[in-house]
């Protein structure tokens, strides 16, 4: 639908500086618009362009991002460029929408402002997927996103001597950067099987580029020693009751149980979408097999079922951080579109169809790479799913059986999983997975957690804002 | 082509929240047939995300026989339910902010002196000293020991799940597309995948009842309102009173788990089935929830939630017989405080199905107290009920 506005009148918002964020501001800004970028980080960029603190910026682009140094300098520089044009909101998180206006908490000085937009883009990006372990609640586990942020950020290793399991492309990134940084990885373990990985190769093989750095990892990984296992189950992480931390992890290897010890463990199946702000925005939300989820819909160009409300990013769906870029510039083009104003449409279809044929490329991923659908029928009863209200996958089963829960509200409800600080964020896809296994249904019957605000906690006492709106 | 199954039974029931569910099981007790319709699961509506307080003190006069009722239904709830709901009798402690807020709570006791309420008054010097966690504004206030608190989440869904342990037919995701009475029988529709005919039928749809008695000629000014929830972070236990606020504003109690859980002021509305907070309403419940407990001014919110409850002008439930129709009862319109009440009236409504009359006065909640009829849409309605 497009109105006739004038530049001056239209607000827009873009939550979050990732590469789909800062693309989107670029372009909105090349057309003579000045957005408000709202992010929760210090500094833009994002989870995989994550830039550390300024006194600690003392590290290349190249130690810190490697292959994907010249991305990262060419995001960050965009968005440096940008400065003046834009206002941007560092350290601040948008913790409700609520009739075209965003809540947004500003982190160091817990004040909130309300700041109305015209039109909104979302770029929410994404966290690990968990299937927890039992023991992953030990001092010394972390997701491998978390393991990554901690390197990159912060300079630090997760441990002396660390495991990475689970599934995924980043596990063997990270247990590259980590390798690579100095620390002992004593080895990668992939729930994944080699079959999995040559049935997707010709798949993966339409980016040959990216397939090219995931075959340079692996190998690079193997020619410096580091063990390199597939299709195995993790069992269990083995901690130290007294110190009250990993010394190591527990898996079967499709014939025997093999442990080995480690301080630390980094683990992950893959990214999720962090999606509660377009659920509370009011998007229109469905199944989407590739990604194993309930994902809010958007169409080719970003727009979703909201007008004026826009997705761009690991947000709407785990595409990467190109295709998040190139549907964040898409999504302000079709903000623009949408305003009447003038686009460039060979672009916009460009845009369009890199994404169209990374497609192909993903779903490989997801063969690659596939979540281990047995994951639920093997999850012991003293398994704690939920962290943060301490349920186990035996209450689940327990709830499920005695009060008839088949969906995952109801299972919320009645057994509190989801209930506590994360929302569900971190629990959310393990109980679902066992609630799917427990009734029979797939994971798209079983439902989605609805979204609440706060999108995550906040202080009580908040303080408003009295310089009006940003 | 499917064809639709229908069911005869004794008595059938719109609306799976508390009041339904109560009177299924009360039903059953009673061995009486019944089926109970419920659009979307029993007790997912205001039944199951009210603040959950389970409190007597307060209540007008008129509500007083039915709460003792409750009282005692809520006292046998491990052995009706075979749960307990998370309910204890933690204590109601209403708070005064002012010494005319005290001289009322004083006149509510004088008040309500006939029923064995037992309120006890606090006076300031003694609140200090033994409630030294609460704010500066107290001044005193007014517990009724007895009064308590539970899960609402819990307890409405396990009395529908008792109901159907004793033999009732509860359809969830079951929505009412048509109600119909020809005389003698009522007809209730669910799309095309039930019907169920019965001489008796209940309406205890909330917020949703209005259109079903509008179905037999009774318009009620029913209206809409969304409670504002939200739950703090769990912090180390320091409090076992449910507190509430005389002249109102903000309610809080602290679950076991360590988490509060306070209420006060009114959410939005998404759509007719849907309610959210509303942001205005977190920031004055959290300045109000500082200002009462201290302790808080450092603790989070973690969720918010509202859900849609069913208003009558007066704040009373309509609960008895229609006047257009025999054998069609009614109970609805709770205003924010059926939780307590519920389960008697459910037990009520079930009296009313089986002998025409209750031995709980309900008087005050007649269904003649509003305008006269107008004019019955039809006898055999069959357009569809709006959602």
């Amino acid at each position: 639908m497009t109105t006739t506005t004038t530049a001056n009148e239209l607000r827009p918002v873009i939550v979050g500086a990732g590469p789909a964020g800062v693309r989107a501001a670029q372009t909105l800004v090349a057309h003579g618009l000045r957005p408000v970028v709202i992010d929760e980080a210090p500094r833009a960029g994002g989870q995989i362009y994550r830039r550390p603190p300024t006194d600690l910026a003392q590290r290349t682009a190249r130690t810190l991002y490697g292959f994907e140094s010249k991305r990262a300098d060419a995001v960050h520089e965009a968005f440096d460029a940008l400065q003046g044009r834009i206002d941007h909101h560092p350290d601040s998180l948008v913790w409700n929408a609520q009739g075209q206006q965003l809540d947004v908490l500003h982190n160091p000085t817990r004040s909130t402002r309300r700041v109305p937009y015209s039109h909104l883009i979302v770029a929410t990006g994404a966290t690990d997927r968990v299937l927890p372990v039992p023991g992953w609640t030990l001092p010394g586990v972390y997701t491998l996103g978390g393991a990554q942020v901690a390197l990159k950020f912060q300079g630090c290793a997760i441990g002396q001597r660390v495991v990475f399991m689970g599934t995924g492309p980043l596990l063997y990134l990270v247990a590259y950067q980590y390798a690579k940084a100095g620390v002992a990885v004593a080895a990668v373990l992939d729930t994944a099987r080699l079959a999995d990985q040559l049935a997707a190769t010709p798949a993966m093989l339409t980016q040959p580029a990216v397939f090219a750095k995931g075959v340079y990892y692996v190998g690079w990984l193997r020619a410096h020693g580091v063990a390199l296992h597939s299709g195995v189950r993790p069992l269990r992480v083995l901690g130290d009751e007294q110190q009250g931390r990993v010394t190591g992890v527990a898996w079967h290897d499709g014939h025997e149980e093999r442990t080995l010890a480690c301080d630390a463990i980094g683990f992950g199946y893959a990214l999720r979408s962090e999606t509660q702000l377009a659920d509370l925005l009011g998007c229109r939300f469905d199944y989407a097999p590739m990604h194993r989820a309930h994902l809010p819909v958007r169409n080719a160009a970003g727009r979703t079922s909201v007008e004026g409300v826009y997705l761009a990013g690991d947000g709407a769906g785990i595409m990467g951080a190109d295709a998040a870029e190139w549907a964040g510039e898409r999504a302000a083009l079709a903000l623009l579109a949408d305003s009447g104003m003038a686009i460039d449409t060979a672009r916009a279809t460009a845009l369009e169809h890199r994404i169209d044929r990374l497609t192909t490329f993903r779903r490989g991923l997801e063969r690659a790479f596939p979540l281990p659908q047995d994951w639920a029928a093997h999850a012991p009863d003293d398994l704690v799913v939920c962290r943060c209200e301490n349920v186990t996958a035996g209450t689940l089963r327990q709830t499920i059986a005695v009060n008839g829960a088949d969906e995952m509200n109801r299972l919320k409800a009645l057994s509190r999983v989801g209930m506590g600080r994360c929302q569900g964020r971190m629990c959310g896809a393990a109980a679902a997975e066992i609630l799917a296994h427990a009734t029979g249904q797939s994971v798209q019957q079983v439902g989605r957690l609805r979204g609440q605000a706060p999108i995550k906690p906040i202080p009580i006492r908040l303080v408003p804002c009295t310089e009006g709106d940003a | 082509m499917t064809t639709i199954r229908i069911l005869r039974t004794d008595v059938a029931i719109i609306g799976g929240g508390i009041v339904g569910a109560s009177a299924a099981l009360a039903l059953r007790q009673m061995g009486l047939g019944v089926a109970l319709l419920e659009r979307d699961l029993c007790g997912s509506r205001s039944s199951g995300v009210n603040y959950g307080g389970v409190r007597r003190q307060g209540r007008p006069m008129s509500q007083l026989p039915l709460a003792q009722r409750a009282h005692r239904i809520w006292g046998r709830l491990p052995e009706l339910l075979g749960t307990d709901g998370e309910y204890i009798r933690s204590g109601h402690f209403k708070i005064a902010r002012s010494e005319s807020d005290m001289a009322s709570l004083e006149r509510y006791r004088a008040l309500s002196s006939d029923f064995d309420l037992g309120l006890e008054l606090i006076s300031a010097a003694r609140l200090r000293e033994q409630c030294p966690w609460l704010g500066s504004r107290a001044v005193g206030g007014s517990l009724c020991l007895e009064d308590g608190q539970a899960n609402p989440r819990l307890v409405s869904p396990a009395f529908a799940l008792a109901a159907q342990r004793a033999g009732a037919q509860v359809f969830e995701r079951h929505k009412v597309d048509e109600v119909a009475h020809d005389g003698a029988m009522f007809m209730v529709r669910s799309g095309n995948a039930l019907e169920v005919h019965a001489p008796v039928l209940l309406n205890c749809a909330g917020a949703w009842a209005g259109a079903i008695a509008e179905q037999f000629g009774e318009t009620l000014p029913l209206r809409s309102g969304h409670p504002v929830m939200a739950v703090t972070e769990p912090v180390p236990h320091f409090m076992d009173w449910s507190l509430g606020v005389e002249g109102g504003g903000i309610y809080c109690r602290q679950v076991a788990r360590g988490n509060l859980v306070l209420g006060g002021g009114a959410g939005i509305a998404l759509d007719a089935d849907r309610a959210r907070v509303d942001r205005d309403a977190i920031a004055t419940l959290a300045v109000q929830a500082v200002e009462l407990l201290p302790a808080l001014r450092h603790a989070h919110f973690i969720r918010t939630w509202s859900g849609t409850e069913g208003y009558l002008p007066d704040r009373e439930p309509v609960l008895g017989p229609s006047r257009t129709t025999p054998g069609l009862f009614h109970g609805f319109g709770f205003a924010g405080a059926g939780f307590q009440i519920g389960p008697a009236a459910g037990e009520v409504l079930a009296e009313l199905a089986r002998d025409g009359r209750s031995s709980t006065p309900i008087e005050a909640f007649a269904i003649e107290r509003f305008d006269p009829v107008s004019e019955p849409a039809s006898t055999t309605a069959s357009d569809a009920l709006p959602h």
